[in-house]
């Protein structure tokens, strides 16, 4: 992404180089965002929400989302299920395999905190967050298809506030309120 | 076979051991000694047990039980084999060569109790990886990641 950056940073300095930089944002995020390939990494039952997420009755076909089983055709890996700590460096194996940018979607309790397994198990992650840079968690057991619609709108938001500029980046705030009044 | 000559036979080769054996739920229990248990399951497989549904162990603290359950198509009928094994000397002979079944159940239990098998073709981890330490249905495993739920869940 150096040359990327070096570009960005040519455009920035020249006169009138950010009508061009935004323009070039403004098309790769809508074309990024409105086709969002998903790496179904689905371990255990939410990969039956997912499977049913790409079929007609919730069709997310129409939101650009389509499954790929190839990492590297997919944007967005969305891990539904439990990882063990046998199968997590397979996760991380098929995550390095996705070219860049790629977002995250950790699908249900086990992939957001180990869920049921949390307490007293010897053999799951507690949350694939533990390896992967998670950009969206859908809470469920399993969630439903529309919680994951959900998460592929909100994570549409968060591809739209990216830049080729590392200037502009914007963080988009969480929902979610940490203690303190911060949010995550 | 029927089930009758299988009790009589079951009867005068375990004497102490058959009260156990009950038809009407057609399966019994065979508590065997560890050093008569190849014996007991070759005999057995003789007698026409040609399915081992599964193996698996117990942890009872000083020693373990392994359980065979076996099933006869022919007569209908199916039983349990249990054998104690002590945990100092956890190792007893694999019945892989009766039934190639118990390939991948042996490894689990060698896996997950620390049991080892010998004359096992191939006995190596199945579920963990390679380099875990510990077999973890030990009762007095210890992992220092495991999170012990709280009293109030």
């Amino acid at each position: 992404m150096a040359g990327v950056d070096e570009f960005a940073r040519a455009l920035e300095d020249t006169p009138g180089g950010g009508v061009v930089l935004t323009s070039i944002d403004a098309i790769s995020n809508w074309a990024r965002g409105h086709s969002l390939w998903i790496m179904p990494m689905g371990t255990a039952c939410c990969a039956m929400e997912l499977i049913a997420a790409s079929f007609s009755r919730f069709d997310f076909d129409r939101h650009g989302s389509i499954p790929r089983p190839d990492p590297r055709h997919t944007d967005v890996m969305v891990v539904a299920g439990t990882i063990t700590k046998k199968m997590a460096p397979s996760v991380k194996l098929l995550w390095e395999q996705m070219p860049e940018p790629k977002w995250c979607v950790a699908m249900g309790n086990c992939a957001v905190s180990g869920g049921i397994f949390h307490h007293d198990t010897y053999s799951v992650i507690r949350g694939v967050d533990e390896f992967l840079p998670v950009d969206v968690y859908i809470a469920g057991c399993p969630p439903r298809p529309e919680s994951l619609q959900d998460a592929l709108l909100r994570l549409r938001e968060k591809v739209r506030s990216e830049s080729i500029s590392p200037s502009r980046r914007r963080t988009v705030e969480g929902l979610l309120p940490l203690p303190g009044g911060e949010k995550r | 076979m029927t089930i009758d000559e299988l009790r009589e036979h079951l009867c005068a080769a375990y004497p102490d051991l058959c009260p156990l054996f009950s038809v009407e739920f057609s399966d019994g229990v065979l508590l065997v000694d560890q050093a008569r248990l190849r014996e007991a399951l070759e005999d057995l497989k003789e007698m026409g047990f040609d399915r081992l549904g599964m193996v698996t162990a117990v942890d009872f603290g000083d020693e373990f039980e392994l359980v065979y359950r076996l099933t006869s198509r022919s007569m209908r009928v199916g039983v349990f084999v249990k054998a104690s094994v002590p945990r100092s000397t956890a190792c007893v002979r694999s019945a892989v060569d009766l039934w190639p079944a118990a390939d991948w159940q042996e490894r689990e239990i060698f896996d997950l109790f620390g049991i080892a098998f010998e004359a096992h073709p191939d006995l190596r981890r199945i579920l963990l990886t390679d380099d875990w330490v510990g077999h973890p249905l030990r009762k007095d495993y210890i992992d220092g990641s495991i999170i012990r739920r709280p009293d109030y869940l």
